[in-house]
């Protein structure tokens, strides 16, 4: 169990490490999944040490929310990809005060 | 439980796949790695008897997101035809911030108590999943499915061409 949680501890914080550092829309959506993934670990662990359902419930709500995400985001990458010519987020500054 | 020889090797392959997803230059390998982080927690799940669970993985993230974001770097690449790299940005900043918040996670997961105390006898088969999916959570799961029309539809009028005809402009920045 404390190896699961460290293992799904260092996915997150991979994951947080790329969204910090792409620049690349692509790329900060597969960080977003990697932290995805650890928080999903950690929910199935959980359900597994308590033997209850409720766990892995909360999991099957976390990957289908993360599907909606996905397509949603990617819908809004090829927008700004329509706007800007790129998919640098850097180049989404439109919104900037 | 799984036994921890099972746990450390393949959490030192989830965690070197999951740090090269967001290292390598190549987009597409970073999408293919996370393919196999993927792969991997949905061995976790089996070994964690979530078998439903490991089937939804495999079936929605590896069949259907993987795939996705593989059609959003070919959609997105320059039509130049050269390799789709990417660049990276403040990377010893965020090396800290991440780095700092593993040691903080470490040592909350290393200093509670009872984690590693005898589990529960069984896990939750998927009958009970789904006594508590269609049961106790059967509101949350209608409004989810909701959610799915939203986002299809949402995603379907955000990247409808509106100047469909017109050349695509191409200036960086300009909006």
């Amino acid at each position: 169990m404390t190896a699961l949680l460290l293992v799904a501890a260092a996915m997150f914080c991979a994951g947080l490490y790329g969204v910090l550092t792409q620049k690349n829309a692509v790329g900060i959506l597969v960080a977003v999944e990697l932290m995805v993934n650890a928080v999903n670990l950690n929910l199935v662990a959980f359900a597994r040490h308590s033997g209850a359902a409720a766990g892995q419930s909360f999991a099957l709500f976390v990957i289908a929310l993360t599907v909606a995400e996905v397509v949603v985001g990617l819908a809004i990458l090829l927008l700004l990809l329509r706007r800007t010519g790129g998919v640098d987020v850097d180049l989404a500054r439109e919104m900037r005060g | 439980m799984p036994s921890p020889v099972v746990v450390l090797v393949l959490g030192a392959l989830l965690a070197g796949a999951g740090l090269l997803a967001v290292t390598t230059r190549n987009l597409v390998h970073a999408v293919l790695w996370l393919g196999v982080v993927l792969a991997g927690t949905a061995a976790f799940f089996v070994m964690l008897g979530a078998q439903f669970l490991a089937t939804v993985q495999v079936l929605l993230y590896i069949g259907g997101v993987v795939t996705l974001l593989i059609f959003g770097v070919m959609l997105t690449a320059r039509p130049t035809g050269t390799a789709v790299t990417r660049e990276l940005r403040g990377r010893p900043r965020a090396a800290v911030v991440a780095i700092g918040l593993f040691a903080l996670l470490a040592w909350a997961i290393l200093t509670t108590e009872g984690l590693d105390a005898p589990a529960a006898p069984a896990a939750a088969t998927t009958s009970e999943l789904v006594d508590v999916l269609f049961g106790k959570d059967l509101l949350a799961f209608e409004v989810l499915s909701l959610l799915l029309l939203a986002a299809m539809i949402g995603a379907a009028v955000i990247a409808r061409p509106r100047d469909f005809g017109e050349p695509r402009s191409t200036g960086r920045g300009t909006p």
